[in-house]
């Protein structure tokens, strides 16, 4: 192996290489996958200077450290995180040096989940599919970071950005999610679908990058039996049989057999995937585009 | 044929069989190919298509609603042979369920052509139609937590291949050597939605 390359150090809770997922093969059973808080994950790579496509690290709630083999521009984004090379204190939100051989450290989030750590020529492990990304539902993709794991990089492409730095987002205090209605609405009792979007809920401890799961009023159907299984979508939210709303992330199945009664919009995922185990979750219903 | 609206950029139709369903996919992607419909992803399932990634959903709809379904499927591809050991561990039950005895499964099973009518579950896991409506088996009443890639199995009126090692609740009656899903291969999953399959018998079965 070249110079040009990560050692893991410490892997953290779950963390993946993730870019902007293999869609367009849903109807052969493969999930779209990629980062889960997709404008962060591209801010990172323009941070760097790399191509929006470049692969990057997604941490989980408590961070990881990496230690280069020769010197490289890195950028963290996503949720907010003390920086440090080798113990001393770097930016987070701008593009640092890390010499070849220091400690490059993430600590835990501070707010949301996910850390987004790019680096100058991207991850470089053999795509799958035209994707690096880890697929946790299917297993493509490369395995989540292990201890001792060697991870090859690409070389630079071009400048890094010159920014002085970007802003932090502040702790989400309640993560709103605009639906529409559909397109098994007709499953459940119109009762249920006002639950869905006037009563509280919070974001499980069960979420994971296949959904956000959800606690709070269950929704009763009006049809029983099963659905023949269909395609699903990003965003989609589904009510398996215990009645708790699960809204389909990066990695979902793409064929379910649980009725959907809403769908997120698209650009409120990013937000689901900082939203924290305990984070009150309210559904506003908004007219289709 | 319903076609409703999936969010703010994607299309589920619905049709009344799973034939109308492979018919309807078949005549997507011809549209698809054919620069009539743009649709990033084309999801078949058991009675429905899902087109996602369109960019003007109302008007793609309002054009679908009228779309008339040919009858007949292309039949212009060659079917895909897979080899088959008919050894699987639940061939007695298959059997006792079909009221034929064991060794006539393999022989009744190889005999359809199946067609996969879409893909799910896994990459490269094809639900494949073709078996006679007296050979529909229910799922196993407890899943096994290993079922060994290659294993050929049925449940309701579809026949699968498992492209690797997973749980799975099927009635497993064969196995097989063909690699189903290999991402390194170009195309990665042997069996695409549409596609025509037969099982060929192989070995002492």
């Amino acid at each position: 192996m070249t110079d040009r390359a990560l050692a893991v150090v410490r892997a953290g809770a779950l963390t993946t290489v993730q870019d902007r997922g293999r869609p367009g093969h849903a109807h052969l059973g493969v999930p779209r996958s990629g980062a889960l808080d997709a404008p962060a994950a591209a801010l990172v790579n323009r941070l760097v200077g790399n191509p929006p496509e470049a692969a990057v690290l997604e941490t989980t709630l408590n961070g990881c450290a990496v230690r280069p083999r020769s010197a490289v521009t890195v950028a963290v984004g996503g949720a907010p995180c003390a920086v440090t090379v080798d113990g001393r204190p770097a930016p987070w939100g701008a593009p640092v040096r890390v010499p070849g051989g220091a400690l490059l450290e993430l600590g835990p989030a501070r707010s949301g989940v996910r850390s987004y750590l790019a680096v100058a020529g991207g991850i470089a492990v053999e795509p799958v599919l035209g994707s690096r990304s880890t697929d946790l539902l299917s297993g493509l993709g490369p395995p989540p970071l292990a201890d001792g794991a060697v991870l090859p990089l690409g070389r630079p492409a071009g400048p890094h950005a010159h920014v002085d730095t970007v802003p932090q987002p502040g702790p989400p205090a309640e993560l709103v999610l605009r639906v529409t209605p559909g397109p098994r609405d007709d499953w459940f009792s119109t009762d249920a679908f006002r639950t869905l979007v006037t009563r509280a809920y919070r974001v499980s401890a069960a979420s994971n990058r296949i959904g956000l799961r959800t606690e709070g009023p269950a929704l009763a159907r009006v049809r029983a039996g099963e659905l023949p299984s269909e395609g699903m979508v990003l965003g989609a939210v589904q009510v398996p049989p215990d009645g708790r709303p699960v809204v389909f992330l990066a990695d979902h199945p793409t064929t379910g057999g649980y009725p959907v009664i809403a769908v997120v919009r698209a650009a409120d995922l990013a937000a689901a995937a900082q939203a924290a185990p305990g984070t009150p979750v309210r559904f506003t219903v908004v007219s289709r585009r | 044929m319903r076609v409703l609206p999936v969010g703010d950029s994607a299309l589920l139709v619905e049709v009344s069989s799973g034939e109308e369903a492979q018919a309807l996919h078949a005549e997507l992607l011809r549209r698809r190919a054919a620069g009539e419909l743009t649709a990033a992803e084309i999801v078949p399932a058991a009675r429905t298509v899902l087109l996602d990634g369109v960019p003007e959903p109302s008007r793609t709809a309002a054009r679908l609603a009228g779309l008339p379904i040919p009858r007949v499927l292309p039949r212009d591809q060659e079917p895909i042979e897979i080899p088959v050991r008919y050894d699987g561990p639940d061939l007695p039950e298959v059997a006792a369920l079909w009221d034929v005895p064991p060794k006539e499964v393999g022989r009744i099973h190889a005999a359809a052509e199946f067609r996969v009518a879409f893909c799910g579950f896994a990459p490269g896991f094809g639900y494949l139609t073709g078996l006679p409506d007296r050979c529909h088996v229910p799922r196993r009443p407890t899943p096994r937590t290993a079922v060994p890639a290659g294993s050929v199995a049925l449940a309701g009126p579809y026949t699968g291949v498992y492209p690797r090692s997973s749980p799975g609740g099927w009635q497993l009656i064969g196995s097989t050597d063909t690699v189903l899903w290999d991402p390194a291969r170009v195309p990665a999953a042997l069996l695409a939605p549409g596609a025509r399959v037969r099982f060929v018998p192989v070995g002492a079965g």
